[in-house]
């Protein structure tokens, strides 16, 4: 009898803590919506969405985050364009070539880039890439392509960790039967073992974009944050992000301006909710 | 090996001269004192052995006799696992394996089919081509030729040939092996290498692969390692019966199962252990 009273209050506890989790989306979702949609609707819809024009400081404000978007977009692209094929390639190299011994150097290296604080990279990127766009590049070095760059080296332990236990997971037989056949490790690598991780990959960068997306203190500090629609050709030049639109603004916000960030954040929120589908559809393929 | 046996050996290459007139290499494979360690574990005895060309030669013995692992230094898939180290020399048609020569041609010539059936997953097509692509063959029509030819060599082109684009994984296992025949067929080896093959398939799979290992013999020489006793003297032409990393007895197949000389091959044969 006792036994079954335990396991109860047990069952009580888990199922407590599991709606937790789902009470705290729950929550966020309905604060978000309540908060942000509103505001939408007075600014109206599509201006709010496709105009191009923020400026909270007019009269009248004008609030419209198009360059936000594209600034999210620009930027989560050019950090996918650095960090996936370094990701995948460091991870091939953890998988199939590196020494035992540099493993357990390697290994802990990438694992701790991922613990670092996105403040600290911010300033890696103040301090390292911002001087060395500036100099390479032109311009005054707070840019898409900074920012890429920065971001794309904060995705690298997501990409790499994902995709090298997708290639662990493939059977070695697989390997040894392409060896069998002549091929050199780089053919039996990329020609059967990467095909064969294809959908852990995959998984890899959706969740590389995810992390990408939502980034906002170190874009914030070397992205130059101008609230300007740019054109794919002006990579070095400054652009604002999603989030650090919110971050920037909220401090001192009322009233419309206020309700307007919240519903920046309403699009953010929309942006992930839309990645994490993409990713669990990935994953049911996988279970397949 | 005992001048006996040796003695048979003689007598069949002198057969294998009179009817394959023209032959240049009538030993495919020359193995003189190979020993294997891995690390600090012997796991082969001063090996010597010459594996006809043409023939099917059995490698049986209980697990961890060495038996497998003998059949892949002949393509030095071993090099794969660490901490290998050979010694003594293996010939193929008179030229060292482990001197100064190409792996990756070795294993093109040295084909290998493994103890579970291991397509890669892509389509039945792709499984085929991948091993001439390997080898630098473009041409659409020439790989559409090797995979009819490869598949049909395998005796699976029937069942395979309305859906070649599909998944190799959506064939049954006795299908998904003798695919993995055909893509070793595929870059046109010598010699194939087959790691216990059947163990892994379901009887009525067994007998279509051993019928085919038969008729590969016509233009391929095998070897076979083998759990199955009843599979070595259906197939091969030659037995080695190996223990505890020696080989103890080796010769005519039907030899072996009638006669064997040594004690400790008897008592295997006939069940008394392993």
């Amino acid at each position: 009898m006792k036994r079954d009273y335990n396991e109860k209050i047990m069952r009580v506890v888990f199922m407590v803590s599991a709606l937790a989790a789902i009470l705290a989306v729950g929550l966020i979702c309905v604060f978000l919506f309540a908060g942000g949609v509103p505001a939408m609707f007075k600014i109206g819809i599509f201006k709010f969405l496709f105009g191009t024009d923020w400026s909270p400081g007019n009269t009248p404000p004008s609030f419209e985050i198009l360059p936000m978007i594209v600034g999210s977009v620009y930027v989560t692209a050019g950090a996918m364009l650095f960090g996936v094929p370094v990701g995948i390639f460091t991870a091939v190299f953890l998988t199939y070539v590196c020494p035992k011994k540099l493993y357990k150097i390697l290994k802990p290296a990438v694992d701790l880039l991922a613990g670092v604080p996105s403040v600290v990279y911010g300033f890696f990127g103040m301090v390292i890439i911002v001087p060395f766009v500036r100099n390479t590049f032109g311009g005054d070095g707070n840019s898409i392509l900074t920012a890429s760059l920065l971001l794309g080296m904060m995705i690298l332990p997501t990409i790499i960790g994902i995709t090298e236990s997708a290639l662990r997971a493939v059977p070695s037989e697989l390997y040894e039967g392409a060896v069998a056949l002549g091929a050199d490790r780089e053919r039996a690598v990329f020609g059967v073992m990467l095909p064969a991780a294809k959908s852990g990959v995959m998984a890899a960068i959706v969740l590389g974009i995810g992390r990408a997306i939502g980034e906002t203190m170190a874009i914030k500090m070397v992205a130059g944050n101008q609230t300007l629609l740019r054109m794919p050709g002006e990579f070095l030049k400054g652009v604002r992000t999603l989030t650090a639109n919110v971050v920037i603004e909220m401090g001192y916000a009322e009233g419309l301006h206020r309700e307007a960030l919240i519903a920046t954040g309403v699009v953010l929120f929309v942006f992930i909710l839309l990645i994490n589908l993409l990713f669990s559809v990935i994953n049911r393929k996988n279970a397949q | 090996m005992d001048s006996r046996s040796f003695a048979s050996l003689r007598m069949t290459r002198i057969k294998l001269i009179r009817f394959t007139a023209g032959e240049i290499y009538l030993e495919k494979f020359k193995l003189t004192g190979v020993d294997l360690w891995y690390n600090e574990f012997k796991a082969l005895h001063s090996i010597n052995m010459s594996i006809g060309a043409n023939e099917i030669t059995a490698f049986i013995g209980p697990s961890g006799c060495g038996k497998s692992t003998l059949l892949k230094t002949l393509n030095r898939m071993n090099d794969l696992v660490e901490g290998c180290k050979i010694t003594g020399e293996i010939l193929l048609d008179g030229r060292n394996i482990y001197g100064n020569i190409d792996v990756n041609l070795l294993r093109k010539r040295v084909g290998m089919v493994f103890q579970k059936p291991n397509p890669f997953p892509m389509s039945i097509y792709d499984n085929i081509a991948y091993g001439p692509r390997t080898h630098g063959i473009k041409s659409r029509l020439k790989l559409d030729e090797i995979v009819e030819n490869s598949l049909q060599g395998a005796a699976i082109w029937g069942e395979t040939k309305d859906r070649l684009w599909r998944s190799a994984l959506s064939l049954s296992g006795g299908q998904q092996q003798r695919l993995c025949i055909a893509r070793a067929l595929s870059v046109s080896p010598d010699v194939l290498l087959m790691d216990e093959p059947t163990s892994a398939l379901d009887p009525i799979s067994t007998s279509k692969i051993e019928d085919l290992v038969t008729e590969l013999k016509q233009k391929y020489t095998v070897v076979i390692v083998t759990h199955n006793m009843q599979q070595a003297t259906r197939v091969s032409d030659k037995t080695a019966f190996f223990l505890l990393g020696e080989m103890v007895e080796y010769g005519e197949t039907d030899r072996i199962f009638s006669m064997p000389k040594d004690k400790r091959c008897e008592d295997y044969i006939t069940g008394r252990f392993g």
